[in-house]
């Protein structure tokens, strides 16, 4: 790799010999991916996928102290994913125990240590950094260090900003540095999609449940999405970004998609249009059909799959201001429809902190509360992380809580449904 | 004994038992509880991976086609390294991923830990290579599975 004298000095220990490991460790990890250069980034802010304080990562905030004790910072503020703990959330004394005493014990010292490298601010823990109300946006051809696969993937496909999947701890040291290296989705070569998937549906696909089915079809590479602009429209909307990063986020987790395109909407296929697709791609038909056998397929590992319903989790992605408006209202309507005034099953919805502070403002705020719903920031993929939630049956919207937990998927009319149905033997 | 030749990622030499994933290598799910609960042998957690569930992972030839997974993975073994709990070495058929490359570069720089990470050795060596096979690791990226 060709460093530029200052890259070389720092490698070479000028400022310290901590930061030439931080770029040691950027060199071999663009070194290992044939990366020729390093890019700066151009982007205002970093974005960090470790949030926890879990004691079992304690090298992790031993390393981070290292960093912080040679005088080292992020040379770009960061926000970070949604913490782990929220009390609000439902959870009974054993779990209590488990999370505070066992599982998170370096939270509290963890998070100081991200206001010590550069946290943008206490409210910004969450996976949907991008949206208006958190203000870590990135603009087209920005080249970003971040981590949280959810995020990166709607950067990369419907901001047109340039990141790769990195890991945890490596996006921080390329804010560190203020460079990454140039490999994978930063060069226009490797943003050809390799695959072509025909949408040949009946009606609007579950954004999730398409996304599953792409992300296990064509794991790390590149689709090039048709058919979805029938009912997306062509413009990038709340509407349709909202579907876009419920989408990518299932892409993202139930394969390992960094960048997808949809046709006549997300900002290179718009401008670029089929030249984008790269020659000998495969094609991957998706019908009702093929929907319908994916779900089938996902395992339930329930201990007893027959259980009701304890828990609900709605909001992995974090939601936007939309949805929680829309949740609010539809599950208002079945409600009354029911008989019933607040939810049959506890349900948490969960939003980054500035947009439920947006959402307090709006009348809907008091209405949520009188359905029984409880509002956290809280990240549920952490929460469900540990042996004591295996015995839950929880289920979810969220085909990215799915797959790392014992979350059960249902649909989002199935989660409605569900959550303001009278249980049975209750009146 | 067969010998395949692969790339070096991360330098070393080495001689373990394999231990073979023939599926990708869920890092946060095979490591997990172990770290969790402090399993000295640091057996595979992932229950979705039938060839290494419930094996010991620790002190072993990792051969895998590649690692799948939260982006947390890198961190994961990075701390698996820091430690001293990590395998003897890691083999991929495949070139490896980015999130397991973060791991072994961070536990390369970072720690004091060795692990040799040997990437592109081919389909043809995860096919051949069975669990409990003898595997030496030379410095230049040939791994000789007996």
């Amino acid at each position: 790799m060709k460093l530029t004298p200052e890259q070389q000095a720092m490698l070479n220990g000028e400022k310290g010999e901590t930061m030439a490991k931080v770029v040691k460790t950027l060199v071999m990890y663009g070194e290992t991916f044939g990366a020729e250069r390093m890019l700066p980034i151009t982007s205002k802010y970093g974005h960090t996928v470790i949030s926890f304080g879990l004691k079992v990562m304690r090298p992790v905030y031993d390393l981070y102290q290292e960093i912080i004790d040679a005088g080292l910072v992020s040379d770009q503020k960061f926000t970070a994913d949604p913490k782990p703990l929220d009390k609000k959330v439902p959870s009974n004394l054993i779990e209590d125990l488990v999370f505070k005493k066992i599982m998170y014990t370096e939270q509290k010292k963890y998070e100081k240590q991200l206001v010590e490298l550069g946290i943008t601010s206490e409210d910004d823990y969450t996976c949907t950094c991008y949206l208006d109300q958190v203000g870590n946006k990135p603009k087209k051809g920005d080249v970003l260090s971040w981590a949280e696969s959810s995020a990166v993937v709607y950067a990369n496909s419907v901001l047109g900003a340039r990141c790769n999947r990195n890991s945890g701890m490596i996006e921080l040291m390329g804010s560190i540095a203020g460079f990454v290296p140039e490999f994978g989705l930063l060069l226009d070569e490797n943003r050809k999609a390799t695959w072509v998937v025909e949408v040949k549906c009946t009606k609007k696909p579950e954004a999730q449940l398409l996304g599953s089915a792409i992300g296990m079809k064509v794991m790390e590479e590149v689709p090039y999405v048709k058919g979805l602009d029938q009912w997306l429209g062509t413009e990038l909307n709340d509407e349709c970004c909202t579907y876009l990063k419920d989408f990518g986020a299932a892409t993202a987790s139930n394969g390992a998609v960094g960048l997808y395109h949809i046709e006549n909407l997300t900002p290179e296929a718009a401008e670029q249009g089929e030249s984008l697709i790269a020659e000998g791609a495969q094609v991957y038909v998706i019908d009702d059909a093929e929907l319908e056998r994916v779900k089938a397929n996902y395992p339930v590992i329930w201990k007893d799959p027959d259980a009701e319903p304890e828990l609900c989790f709605v909001g992995c992605p974090h939601m936007t201001l939309q949805q929680l408006i829309d949740w609010t209202e539809n599950v208002g309507k079945e409600l009354e429809k029911n008989g019933l005034k607040k939810v049959s099953v506890p349900t948490v919805f969960t939003a980054s902190t500035p947009v439920i502070k947006e959402f307090e403002k709006t009348p809907y705020a008091k209405k949520l509360k009188a359905e029984g719903i409880i509002l956290s920031y809280i990240c549920p993929l952490m929460y469900m992380n540990n042996p004591l939630c295996k015995k839950k049956a929880v289920i979810t919207s969220s085909n990215k809580l799915r797959t790392y937990t014992s979350a059960r998927y249902y649909t989002e009319a199935d989660i409605l449904s569900t959550i303001t149905s009278k249980k049975e033997g209750k009146k | 004994m067969k010998t395949f030749k692969g790339r070096v990622v991360v330098p070393g030499t080495c001689t373990a038992e394999a231990l073979v994933s023939k599926g990708g290598f869920n890092t946060l799910a095979s490591y997990q509880m172990g770290m969790m609960f402090g399993d000295k042998k640091m057996k595979c957690g992932d229950q979705n991976n039938a060839d290494i569930y419930k094996l010991p992972m620790i002190g072993k030839a990792l051969c895998l086609p590649m690692t799948i997974g939260s982006t947390t993975g890198g961190m994961v073994l990075f701390t698996v390294c820091s430690m001293g709990k990590q395998p003897a070495c890691m083999l991929f058929s495949k070139p490896i991923d980015p999130l397991a490359a973060s791991g072994a570069i961070l536990g390369g720089v970072w720690t004091d830990a060795e692990m040799p990470v040997v990437d592109s050795l081919g389909d043809e060596f995860l096919e051949y290579v069975n669990t409990g096979a003898k595997i030496t690791v030379k410095a230049d990226g040939v791994v000789e599975v007996e």
